[in-house]
């Protein structure tokens, strides 16, 4: 039987699911490409013909305002990204203090879904229940009202030990930057060097000998002490900036104003409630089996939770939880609904100044772009190290 | 030989009780004196709490629209506010005399959503029902047709509005998300590659600047001459934000299909389209219907942001009804609390409803 | 197979079609104005004296009533506006990009809006300044004594950069709060975050007269940091557009400085006075100049009544926001308002 040859294929027919795809995949990218330089020729010819000025060049230029509370200070003849680089900092101040808090509220309610006392958990569910389905923005201008509402009025604080609290914040003291800081700042780093190093040295001579030793409040110990002794040998500065009663408003100190005040805890509440129902999904997830043979072995709950539970729920709770984070950084940008200079708000008056509501924007998504990229970085690198090593 | 007498073991006490009330509190609430310790205290703390809290709202409050009866040392909460303002607060800058349109409307809205919760409604026809409904809604507010009288869209505002943006967005975003998440998982790199441009940016920025791109730029984006009503550009924002989480949300669902049933239709000869069509798609998304309602939730919460942009949603239209007006200003917080509870009404329902959907679907898997 | 080419030529097509929608030259103003029928008019949102509306959506104000008056003169009837709100951020990119024919929304002439947005500034319809407003028992007297404390702002404004010009100049440290809306600022002045709110002297007699519980517990203070001209913008490249605004505001400002009111626009018809006859059109006919008919502005007199009218009506000392005369008054009464001739 002769065997007939199969039929050619050819190469750039329609039959071919290569040359299909191919096709296909330039006809998007054309498309889109036609679209977006539609757009772009179309912003451009607009620009043109109205003689709107474009372009980055603003950035260099004197800002021309002042920003009403910043880490460091800022003075209105400098340049648009200096003030954009204050605006940056605000907002990086309000996210990252509001992750470590959240992380803490959050885990702490996910937690206690799991107790044993039915008022406990009782409160947990109506705290996520309630928190979760009321918007952020709303929750944003409660607090702040709540804040300039019912604090004392400027004129009279109420104090605290050195605390004062008024409507314009929490004024504390805080001490006068000397060179000795400078040494206590080097301690605490050699603190933390040697309380990493003796750690190790703890946690190896337990796996070999089984006997613990202190792994937590020694290391701690550590990095207090060498924080002193550095404080100490820089002269051991001890003059603070207090808080005093001016004539108009409480002067001098650090301030927490009621924007930042208003900003963290509503932030902290709201993205606590998601956490929380990310934590108790991933100790969910956890095999019962587990707990029971923690159990089995005599660990209490604490150390049930903390040493067999939660350690294999983080494989399932990090990837929401990152989302989480971003949704909390990405949050902060209502901070122009209440008057918290973050990086939108500034970008906003930038806009105002200048005109090029183009270049502003670019630069606010360019900021939210990097430090999303930046978080979701770091905690894929954490996930991978915290991954159960399986065989 | 006379039989050993049969000596019965001592009877053992009765089983306790694990049902019923007594025993349940005796096991949740003083299981051990952690536990007692823990009721005893935060009992404590609500018994203290309550009286307080209740008297506020309830006992000591005014409900009539008087704002001196407010001031009066020692009242509490003045829900004579929401009396006064209500229907400031809940249409917005609409025409006074008209607010029997965005009611109506409204309800028909509210109507579509329970209907397409449930089951029975879960045909084909319901996209047609969508959007006849929503052309009815259009049609009732903007008027000009019918003799009713003509409404322009910036005085839109209130429920109404919320609702219109959440509904609109998420069945235009539906559409788009489903694109993006099958391109997400195509074969061509291109494609892909685009698709998870797209997502990833979106899904780096906030809402509010995706929403002060659509408001104050998408005029510079056109030719000359050509308008776009603010309303448009803002749903154009949220449809395009809803569309990258939505397709994140399929793409999970796309995933959990095992690869088994694409290779079966592949031999079975069918293309990709059919094969998406009839065998992918509806596996899929019967799995997504919890995380799709999740993300209406997202969306209904996130339409309070164009308060930014000037549309005078839920939110906004309470900072207008009371910000100006100094009678009412001090009472702002229950305002606040009386927008907040429509807010929770309607997201809670929903959130309850995809844990049902959720116990549904997975009733298959049950053993 | 042939059905899918077919297609996919049919998109090529229409996507390359996409590109011939080619963004047309500058449309000038007045003629899409006439063919459309109405004056669109971007104003505040609600600043009570210069664009506010009120229950049944009319809108009152001196901002609006401009509006009006060019209505009036272009198309013949003063009701043949659609006022457009803007928030501050959007309202020159509304401009721009051909939304509104006009900006009437109490905005400051200054050269960077001149020179880099594309806009041209008509007429000052209001000479203002920046001030500041205290609570009477804070016993302030003067801003400069305000230093290193806290003032609420509205952000998308000049405001911003006066306050800090001022605070650079007098070392005073001053701590913005700022607000993106009206609402929120006046929020937090009232319940006491800040101790003082700065806008311009109109805007602060207007929120104290509207928003405060007891106008007579705050205070605004004499001293004004700035110099605001408020007035229309229009584009820029449309210079017939341009004049005929700038017109219809020295028009109005001549008409009082000549004695024409609304009320006696028509009696006016026979005065003997030769400028009369030209701001009325019974003498000469100005309005074939500007491109309009010779009724022109007797029209916009009698719709809004002229500048003096105006003034009195919404901003004036009978008004809600009670402002003197002061700088806005005629250039022979004391005022800075010096209409150019209308002939």
């Amino acid at each position: 039987m002769t065997r007939q040859a199969p039929p050619r294929k050819k190469k750039f027919s329609w039959r071919s699911q290569a040359f299909r795809g191919l096709v296909y995949q330039i006809l998007v990218v054309t498309a889109i490409g036609l679209a977006l330089w539609f757009l772009a020729h179309n912003t451009a010819t607009n620009m043109r013909i109205r003689g709107i000025q474009s372009g980055f060049d603003f950035l260099t230029s004197a800002a021309g305002f002042d920003i009403g509370e910043s880490l460091y200070p800022f003075d209105s003849g400098e340049a648009y990204w200096a003030a954009f680089l204050i605006g940056l900092t605000n907002t990086l101040r309000v996210a990252v203090l509001g992750i470590i808090l959240t992380t803490v509220l959050g885990t702490l309610i996910g937690i206690s879904h799991f107790s044993r006392n039915a008022l406990v958990r009782g409160i947990c569910s109506v705290y996520i229940e309630v928190f979760r389905n009321i918007p952020i923005l709303l929750q944003l201008l409660m607090w702040y009202l709540l804040f300039t509402e019912l604090l004392p009025p400027s004129t009279e604080p109420v104090l605290l030990g050195p605390f004062y609290l008024s409507k314009g914040g929490l004024n504390f003291p805080i001490p006068i930057w000397a060179s000795g800081h400078a040494w206590a700042a080097w301690g605490l780093l050699a603190g933390l060097v040697l309380a990493g190093w003796q750690r190790q040295r703890a946690i190896r001579a337990f796996e070999r000998t089984a006997r613990p030793t202190s792994m937590f409040w020694k290391p701690l110990a550590i990095v207090v002490v060498a924080g002193v002794v550095g404080w100490w040998l820089g002269g051991a500065p001890a003059g603070f900036d207090s808080p005093k009663q001016g004539e108009f408003a409480v002067e001098n100190g650090g301030a927490l104003t009621p924007e930042f005040l208003s900003m963290l805890l509503g932030l902290t509440v709201y993205t606590a409630a998601f956490v929380a129902e990310v934590v108790r999904a991933g100790i969910q997830s956890v095999p019962r089996g587990q707990a029971e043979a923690a159990g089995a072995l005599g660990l209490s709950p604490l150390q049930e939770m903390r040493l067999v539970m939660l350690p294999q729920a983080l494989r399932v709770i990090i990837p929401p939880m990152t989302n989480q984070y971003l949704n909390l950084t990405k949050n902060s940008s209502l901070a122009v609904a209440i008057g918290y200079p973050d990086v939108v708000s500034i970008a906003n008056t930038a806009i105002n100044q200048t005109g090029r509501a183009v270049e502003c924007i670019a630069v606010i998504m360019l900021v939210y772009l990097t430090t999303s990229l930046a978080t979701s970085l770091l905690m894929n690198w954490y996930n991978a190290r915290s991954a159960i090593k399986e065989r | 030989m006379s039989a050993p007498s049969f000596q019965p073991i001592p009877a053992r006490p009765a089983p306790v009780n694990t049902d019923g009330l007594l025993p349940w509190i005796r096991s949740n609430l003083f299981g051990n004196w952690q536990t007692t310790l823990g009721t005893l205290l935060v009992g404590g703390l609500l018994l203290w709490m309550l009286p307080h809290v209740l008297g506020w709202t309830l006992f000591r409050a005014v409900w009539e629209a008087n704002a001196d009866a407010c001031r009066v040392d020692g009242v509490g909460a003045c829900w004579g506010v929401i009396t006064e303002k209500y229907r400031l607060i809940l249409f917005g800058r609409y025409p006074f005399e008209e607010h029997w349109r965005p009611l109506v409307a409204t309800l028909l809205m509210v109507a579509l959503l329970v209907a397409s919760c449930a089951r029975a409604f879960w045909k084909p026809w319901l996209a047609i029902l969508w959007i006849a409904v929503l052309v009815a809604f259009f049609t009732i507010m903007l008027g000009g047709v019918l003799g009713l009288s003509r409404v322009e869209t910036d005085r839109w505002g209130g429920l109404p509005l919320t609702i219109l943006l959440a509904s609109l967005s998420m069945s235009m975003a539906f559409p788009i998300a489903l694109v993006v998440a099958l391109g997400r998982r195509s074969n061509l790199p291109a494609i892909r590659s685009v698709c998870t441009i797209y997502v990833e940016l979106i899904r780096g920025v906030p809402l509010i600047s995706v929403l002060f791109m659509a408001s104050f730029m998408f005029p510079l984006f056109m030719p000359q001459g050509f308008t776009i009503d603010v309303l448009i550009r803002v749903v154009v924002g949220i449809t395009l934000f809803a569309a990258a989480y939505m397709a994140e949300v399929i793409r999970g669902g796309l995933q959990a299909i095992p690869k088994g049933q694409v290779e079966a239709a592949a031999t079975l000869g069918l293309s990709y389209w059919q094969t998406q069509r009839k065998i992918v798609l509806p596996q899929a998304l019967s799995m997504v219907v919890p995380g799709i309602v999740n993300n209406f939730i997202s969306t209904f919460k996130d339409t309070s942001l164009v308060t930014i942009v000037s549309l005078y949603e839920l939110t906004g239209a309470m900072g207008l009804a009371l910000n100006s007006d100094a009678d009412w200003r001090p009472f702002m917080i229950e305002g606040y609390l009386f927008i907040a509870s429509i807010y929770f009404i309607f997201c809670f329902s929903m959130s309850r409803y995809s844990r049902w959907v959720e116990t549904q679907v997975n009733k298959s898997k049950l053993r | 197979m042939k059905l899918n080419t077919v297609k996919t030529v049919a998109a090529l097509v229409a996507s390359l079609g996409m590109v011939w929608v080619a963004p047309a030259h500058a449309g000038k103003t007045l003629d899409g104005i006439k063919a459309r029928g109405q004056v669109i008019c971007g104003v505040h949102t609600g600043l009570a004296g210069f664009s506010a509306a009120d229950s049944n959506g009319k809108w009152n104000g001196l901002d609006s009533d401009i509006c009006r008056a060019i209505a009036a003169a272009v198309l013949g009837d003063g009701d043949k506006v659609k006022y457009v709100p803007l928030p501050a951020q959007a309202r020159f990119t509304a401009l721009q990009s051909g939304e509104i024919d006009v900006l009437s929304r109490n905005t400051t002439f200054t050269l960077t809006r001149d020179a880099s947005l594309g806009l041209s500034q008509t007429a000052v319809t209001y000479y203002d300044g920046q001030g500041f407003m205290v609570p009477v028992k804070s016993k302030i007297k003067s801003p400069k004594q305000l230093k290193g404390q806290t003032v609420c702002v509205q952000s998308g404004t000049t405001t911003e950069k006066n306050l800090t010009d001022f605070s650079k100049t007098n070392s005073l440290n001053i701590k913005p709060v700022v607000f993106e809306k009206l609402e929120a600022v006046e929020g937090a002045y009232f319940s006491g975050r800040c101790i003082a709110y700065t806008t311009d002297a109109s805007g602060l007699a207007a929120v104290r007269n509207k928003s405060a519980k007891n106008p007579a517990d705050h205070l605004i203070l004499p001293e004004i940091i700035s110099k605001e001209p408020l007035g229309p913008l229009v584009r820029r490249g449309d210079d017939e557009w341009f004049a005929i605004v700038k017109w219809v505001i020295y028009g109005l400002i001549e008409a009082e400085e000549y004695g024409v009111t609304q009320a006696n626009v028509d009696a006016m018809k026979t005065s003997p006075d030769p400028v009369v006859g030209r701001i009325l059109g019974t003498t000469e006919d100005t309005g074939k100049l500007l491109g309009l008919d010779k009724e022109w502005l007797a029209r916009a007199i009698k719709t809004t009544g002229n500048y003096g009218e105006i003034f009195e009506r919404n901003v004036g000392p009978k008004s809600a926001l009670q402002l003197p005369r002061g700088l806005n008054n005629l250039w022979n009464k004391g005022g800075l308002m010096y209409a150019y001739p209308v002939r």
